[in-house]
């Protein structure tokens, strides 16, 4: 076990000048085999990891990462973290992984600063209205704490939103969830890294899965940049890579990859305590602790695995933003980016057992899945350990798309993240 | 303050000291001159503390030259015009000017803030991930607030921006960034050649660091070639020039983001409309990288104090501003470019206690100019402290020890006086617009730097952008690039030549010792701006975050407002040489777009207010307004919702329009139905493959409804489509859908049906169209004069017509929304208000009355006809809304037929479509409203569908709704429960046809 984090820790490390912190995680070279891999160090993969080593008690794990552990979309996404989605599966999976969030810091000893600060997503159309009334009334009777709001309420809790009742979009209300927010996203790849690592997970990172060996129809193990690692359980938690490596084994995933554009503005003194979500116009805006307002929008239109945005997507949502903030008109972008993002047809994601005996997917999370990191390790843990979907991940399964039994979210007022 | 001593007597080639310049900062007046930029002019009235750091709060005052500058950063001017964060070295000053220092309360020489600096020890880099984690509430609502408070840098305007934007598109076979010597020589060889040239810099002049740096060409000032290639450059009529303009991003196939500040500098000019900014898109054959190189900073103990800037920094105010950068100063360097801002500062009467030089010997022609001005070189040493007062406000002299690369710590060291320090680290290329789109870097070992290496875009990098950092051989490179863009030829003759003094190689030095250990009291500054020292970096190592990626985030290093342009390198060296690897090893954060921040202002460009997505108005628009309609959005367009009159509410007007339709006549403004032509010899197979139902039997002047699923067989559009000829449709959308459904039909056309032939036109503004719905319809039409027989077996239900309705050409389709009897006329757009008119006219008689959105969704409710987008939302199928009728068995195949065969849409217990009645039927149930299984005394509750559509029907005076539920046809006469927040809404199962169940209203 590690020695913890507190702030007594940091007074005594602070008399010999931060010499003597222990290593967040080790640095370990692969073993020949382990009783379970999960491919990819994002959230997903990390928090997978870390509670099959915490809930399920299993140690000789790894998890095995091409590049640096959060690396990923995990590391460049805009952080809302929101449970009010449509659908019963959805509404139960992320209110999971939200109500996980609300003790993450304390659980992995290590501050990813869940900040429940609201998230408020307009309504700038009747039909938009209506829509978000709809998912309020259906929220309301899962038990969800979340409410519609007025435009006086809006403009209250975000004083610098457009309130001119004569602009394009006149903002009619929104729908609101109080203890919706953000988190700090490095944070939580790297708590859950630390965690899993401390229980005894082996963190590879810099070592790339060629490809998955199969003994007839189970896994024998992977091929890596680092050469053969056996096991008998894989899970696949590679977002918008995950189809290439399942091909390896002879799956085809119904996946798409689109590069998903960010971006943040000069820090400022702070101006906006909650989450804004404007779908009509299609751009969201929070401001980070360091004062960056971050900005997010819709994907590039096209399939893509470059992690480099077009233009016009960017354009398309800041004269959104500049529209419904216009204060920001005056502000400058600091840095823009984007990340692969692996899209289902029903964007929700894919969790569970495939055709191939010990191999597991956990994907799809598209622009949304931030949000949903604790949920999703849980029951992804709970799915390898016991091999059999847990049941909140049941919905979630491959076989929904043979039976077009889809869990639509595009549906709420295409909502994306 | 007083101006003197630090505005010297002369100099200062940009200066015009004819004409003062009147500014404030902080609220206190100062003068300047033209010609001056704020951190001159400031620095030239005493003033040395700009601002205060993001973390520590410790002051900061100028450091850089022009874009590098990570520390004077200021807000420039008030209310809703005020910008934060603007470097001082690139604001020009003008009169009237206000600036304000940033991040500093209650002001600039006192800072409570500044009590993080003496808490640092316990704040190291990531020291937040640490803590603050206990009790769970205290983060959101006392930790967090707090770490905001005093981060954020400068403040928000207030207030919309009075200001404008545009954007502007170009072409060029060759674009030039940056127009120092090489940009120049490119641009001219380019121009020469006949290519349409941009070239463009950052700075408001051409000429780069020309008047600051050695060597001659053709024998003369660097500033005299510049000035006639600028001039040469102005009048050709192939070159377009841009100063003031930055390039700030690279993209995909050559494209690239030009922000030019029109009129940040030209207060007279914006106040009389001119756009404050403008950004340039452009589209380039080739791209010649131009960009020059920037200083770094040395790593030495508390080298963030107001009076250390880069030499070449201080070379600039000097030489351009006539601004002194002290009394008395030192220079601190590895390279030999630093000597001539020693040279400047003693030319100029400054005195220069010395030059501290980490290189061993004093052999090379640098060192013997300095000799020759009687300035001491004090080879072999480097910075090891500072001697600073007041909080750090002042500085009066360094602590100078001999180095040793490698030395963890300085046993002796020696003083010298000075008040203000010149370092020079040596220059990093300017490559981040190389790395934009995906070029890759080589690391250039003389440089102790990466320079440009492989790129898959037709792009070049010439001179200190590319590494070259001699005088003659960048502007050999210049030209060659220049004429290799345009043509591959034999370089001209008798292109200018330069020469310069050969230069001794830098040494490295990543990291200069002090007295203590490393982060023991002293810091050495590698990110200023976010406060990041060796010792962070060092500390992110040790705790694992080993990546340079981790480092970067963990210790937020190369983050700031300037991205790393001054830490970036030096961090890399202090991670090589704390983990013993080389730098190339370490690797490298991504550059990512932008160059320097741009405004967002100058990405929407002239989109904002009014011409933020422009409304669409029909033809009619003008008299819906004259009769006091209320609107509503419906896609882009603005709609008539009801037409209130005198003392009626919004809920009274409605209710009369539809009892006047029901019962007289009404009329519609349908323009805004979604109209797309399809022509071609395989239309009618499209429509067949994009419908459910068949279209290829319909017969000419005939109309059909269809329905349109997508790949997953639901629901995405409905409408009714004409034959105009065989091979020439006319398809009506939903009036939000038009613009998807065309994009949608071109998609098929474009990817997957490739041999159908087949145009798509999207009509939908082109035509006026107004629904005449009601019993005495056809007597209003017949008032109208038509040239064709409208008898009831003439021009049956679902059948269309070409002609005239007295002098106005029509087509005209008999089709019915409300269950009445009701004609759909068509009408060129610039004529559809005369047509309206007589219309109107000719209905009077009959009582006719306009109707609006509302009662026509009321209407169509009573008749229980489905809307796209309330009865369906993406899930639901035809049979869902009973409408399997209309789904071919026939057909071979169209979108959806596959997806309908899937087990689960197939399946009992899916949600069909049925009309609900409320038991009160005053009750109207709200939208969206979800019925319940069992009725529990709090959530969860098990819900079983929920309101699609809900009204109060004036025709049945009842309320009325559609819903979408459970096995819902299986159901009729059940009563649901609908849990509400306040109270439990019963409601009956019914048929969802409210109203004329035979249909025979419409057909008479
Ligand atoms: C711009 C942007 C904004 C977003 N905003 C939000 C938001 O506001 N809220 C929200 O909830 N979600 C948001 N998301 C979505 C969210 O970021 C992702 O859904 C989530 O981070 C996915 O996590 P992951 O662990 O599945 O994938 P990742 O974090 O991408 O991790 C996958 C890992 O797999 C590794 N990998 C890939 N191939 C291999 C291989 N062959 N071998 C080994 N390792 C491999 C990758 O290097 C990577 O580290 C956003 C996404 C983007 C791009």
């Amino acid at each position: 076990m590690k020695s913890r984090y507190s702030i007594f820790s940091l007074a005594r490390n602070a008399m010999n000048y931060h010499k003597d912190w222990e290593r967040a995680w080790r640095s370990p070279a692969p073993k020949s085999e382990y009783d379970a891999v999960i491919v990819g160090a994002g959230g997903h993969g990390l928090a997978t990891a870390y509670y099959l080593a915490k809930n399920h008690k299993l140690a000789n794990i790894a998890v095995v990462e091409k590049g640096w552990l959060g690396g990923g979309n995990t590391g460049r996404n805009t952080t809302i973290i929101r449970s009010n989605y449509l659908q019963d599966p959805s509404i139960a999976i992320y209110e999971l992984a939200r109500s996980l969030y609300e003790d993450l810091s304390r659980d992995l000893n290590f501050n990813v600063m869940f900040s429940p600060r609201g998230v408020m997503m307009l309504c700038q159309t009747e039909h938009e209205f209506r829509a978000f009334k709809r998912t309020a009334h259906a929220n309301r009777l899962a038990g969800l704490d979340c409410r519609m709001i007025s435009a006086e309420e809006v403009k209250k809790i975000a004083p610098i939103i457009n309130d001119d009742p004569n602009c394009r979009y006149p903002i009619l209300g929104a729908y609101y969830q109080p203890r919706g927010g953000t988190g700090r996203h490095d944070a939580v790849a790297w708590g859950y890294a630390r965690g899993a690592d401390s229980l005894g997970v082996d963190i590879i990172q810099n070592c790339e899965v060629l490809s998955i060996r199969r003994d007839g129809g189970k896994v024998a193990g992977i091929e890596t940049s680092k050469g053969f690692i056996k096991t008998k359980k894989i899970g696949v938690v590679t977002a918008g890579h995950v189809s290439t490596i399942v091909q390896t084994a002879g799956l085809r995933l119904p996946i798409e990859s689109l590069c998903l554009q960010a971006l943040v503005s000069e820090p400022i003194k702070p101006v906006l305590d909650c989450v804004v979500m404007a779908n009509t116009v299609h751009g969201y805006l929070s401001q980070s602790d360091k004062g960056e307002l971050v900005v997010g929008g819709g994907t590039d239109p096209y399939n893509n695995y470059s992690q480099r945005g077009s233009f016009p997507a960017l354009e398309h949502t800041v004269t959104a933003l500049v529209e419904t903030f216009p204060i920001i008109s005056r502000l400058r972008m600091l840095r823009m980016w984007g990340g692969i993002v692996d899209m289902t047809g029903d964007r929700s994601p894919i969790i569970g057992k495939t055709d191939v005996e010990g191999l597991y997917v956990n994907c799809g999370w598209g622009t949304g899945g931030f949000k949903s990191i604790p949920g999703s390790g849980f029951v992804f843990a709970d799915t390898i350990a016991n091999d059999r979907p847990h049941p909140i991940a049941e919905p979630f399964g491959l076989n929904r798309f043979i039976e077009g039994r889809l869990i639509d979210e595009s549906v709420a007022a295409a909502v994306a993240h | 303050m007083s101006g003197k001593p630090y505005r010297l007597a002369q100099g200062g080639r940009l200066i015009d000291r004819s004409k003062k310049v009147s500014f404030t900062f902080d609220g206190q007046s100062m003068t300047g001159f033209a010609g001056d930029t704020v951190a001159s002019a400031v620095l030239a009235n005493g003033q040395r503390v700009f601002g205060r750091s993001f973390k520590y709060h410790r002051p900061r005052g100028v450091v850089g030259l022009g874009s590098e500058e990570m520390n004077a950063l200021v807000g420039i001017g008030e209310g809703p015009r005020h910008e934060p964060n603007l470097r001082a070295p690139q604001v020009e000053l003008h009169d009237g000017l206000i600036a304000q220092s940033q991040n500093r309360w209650p002001s600039l020489n006192f800072d409570i803030g500044a009590l993080n600096s003496k808490l640092s020890r316990f704040i190291p880099g990531g020291f937040y991930y640490k803590t603050f984690m206990w009790p769970q509430a205290f983060w959101k609502h006392v930790y967090e607030p707090m770490i905001r408070r005093a981060a954020g840098l400068g403040k928000a305007p207030a207030g919309s921006d009075p200001d404008t934007y545009e954007h502007m598109h170009a072409h060029c076979d060759v674009l030039v960034i940056g127009a120092g010597i090489a940009g120049l020589a490119a641009a001219e060889a380019a121009q020469a050649a006949g290519a349409r040239v941009i070239i463009c810099d950052e700075t408001p002049r051409f000429g780069g660091v020309a008047d600051l740096s050695a060597g001659t060409i053709d024998g003369a000032p660097q500033l005299d070639w510049v000035h006639t290639r600028a001039k040469l450059l102005a009048e050709a009529g192939n070159v377009h020039v841009m100063t003031r303009t930055t390039a700030v991003g690279h993209w995909h196939h050559n494209h690239l983001m030009l922000f030019e500040r029109v009129s940040d500098h030209d207060p007279e000019g914006l106040a009389r409309g001119t756009p404050r900014h403008r950004l340039w898109k452009v589209r380039a054959k080739h791209v010649i990288l131009a960009t020059g190189a920037l200083e770094r900073p040395i790593a030495f103990a508390n080298n963030d104090r107001p009076g250390i800037m880069l030499a070449t920094a201080a070379r600039g105010l000097v030489e351009r501003h006539g601004v002194a950068p002290g009394m008395k100063g030192v220079v601190f360097t590895n390279n030999d470019d630093a000597y001539l801002t020693a040279l400047s500062l003693k030319r100029a009467g400054v005195a220069v206690a010395g030059i501290i030089d980490v290189r061993q010997g004093t052999d090379s022609a640098a060192a013997r100019d300095a000799r020759n001005a009687g300035i001491e070189i004090i080879p072999g040493h480097a910075i090891a402290g500072v001697e600073s007062g007041y909080g750090g406000l002042s500085l009066s002299g360094v602590k100078i020890a001999p180095w040793r690369k490698g030395q963890g710590r300085v046993v002796n060291e020696s003083r010298l006086a000075c008040d203000f320090i010149a370092m020079s680290g040596g220059f990093n290329p300017v490559v981040n617009l190389w790395c934009h789109n995906g070029g890759k870097l080589t690391f250039d070992s003389g440089l102790q730097s990466y320079r440009p290496g492989k790129h898959h875009d037709r792009i070049q990098a010439v001179g200190a952008a590319n590494g070259t950092m001699d005088l003659a051989a960048a502007l050999a490179e210049g030209y060659a690039a220049g004429e290799a863009a345009v043509k591959d030829g034999e370089p001209k003759a008798g292109r200018s030549k330069a020469e310069s003094a050969p230069q001794r190689p830098l040494e490295p030095i990543w990291f200069s010792p002090a007295t203590g250990k490393y982060n023991e009291g002293n810091k050495h500054f590698i990110d200023f701006q976010n406060d990041v020292t060796a010792a962070d970096l060092e500390l992110a190592q040790r705790e694992g975050y080993e990546s340079v990626e981790h480092t970067k985030r963990y210790t937020t290093f190369g983050m700031a407002t300037d991205q790393g342009k001054t830490s970036n390198l030096n961090g890399l060296g202090v991670l090589a040489e704390a983990t013993g690897k080389t730098i190339p090893e370490i690797g490298i954060t991504t550059f990512r777009p932008p160059y320097t921040p741009f405004s967002f202002g100058s990405i929407a460009g002239s989109l904002t207010k009014n011409l933020f997505l422009p409304v669409r108005r029909t033809p009619i628009f003008r008299w819906h307004k004259a009769q006091n309609a209320v609107f509503e959005p419906v896609g882009q367009w603005r709609r008539a919702y009801t037409y209130p009159r005198a003392g009626e509410d919004k809920h009274q007007s409605i209710n009369r329009e539809i009892l006047a339709v029901r019962n007289k006549v009404g009329l519609l403004d349908a323009s805004t139905l979604g109209k797309i032509e399809i022509k071609g010899p395989d239309a009618a197979e499209f429509l067949d493959r994009v419908y459910t139902n068949m279209f290829s039997t319909l017969k000419v002047g005939r109309c059909r409804y269809g329905l349109m699923m997508n790949e997953l067989g639901f629901l995405i559009d409905d409408g009714v489509t004409v034959r105009l000829g065989d091979d020439h449709f006319l398809m009506h959308t939903t009036s939000g859908g038009a613009d998807r459904i065309a994009a949608w039909l071109e998609e098929w056309l474009q990817t997957e049906w490739t041999q159908y032939k087949v145009f798509v036109t999207p009509v939908t503004e082109q035509w006026a169209q107004f629904a005449i719905a009601g019993p005495k319809a056809r007597e209003v039409l017949s008032k109208l004069g038509p040239d064709f027989d409208i008898s009831a077996e003439g021009f049956a239900h679902m059948a269309m017509k070409q002609g005239k309705l007295g002098s106005h050409p029509v087509r005209i389709y008999r089709i019915s929304f409300s269950g009445e009897l009701s004609y759909e006329v068509a009408t060129p757009a610039n004529l559809g208000r005369g047509l309206w008119d007589a219309i109107l006219s000719a209905g009077a008689e009959f009582g006719i009355e306009a109707y609006g959105t509302e009662a026509l969704h009321v209407l169509r409710a009573e008749k229980g006809y489905i809307v796209i987008g309330d009865e369906t939302d993406g899930t639901v199928t035809p049979g869902d809304v009973g409408l399997d009728g209309l789904v071919s068995k026939k057909k071979a195949d169209f979108i959806g037929k596959r997806s309908l065969e899937q087990s689960f849409l197939r399946s009992a217990g899916r949600k069909q479509l049925v009309g609900l009645l409320t038991e009160d039927p005053k009750d109207v149930l709200p939208d969206g409203a979800y019925a319940v299984r069992a009725v529990k005394d709090k959530p969860p509750m098990e819900m079983i569908g929920q309101v699609t559509s809900t009204y109060y029907s004036p025709t049945l005076d009842h309320s009325i709704a559609m819903a979408l539920i459970e096995n819902g046809r299986s159901r009729m006469g059940e009563t649901l429960s609908f849990p509400l927040d306040d109270k439990v809404v019963k409601a009956k199962i019914t048929d969802p046809v409210f109203y004329d169940k035979e249909g025979s209203r419409q057909n008479v």
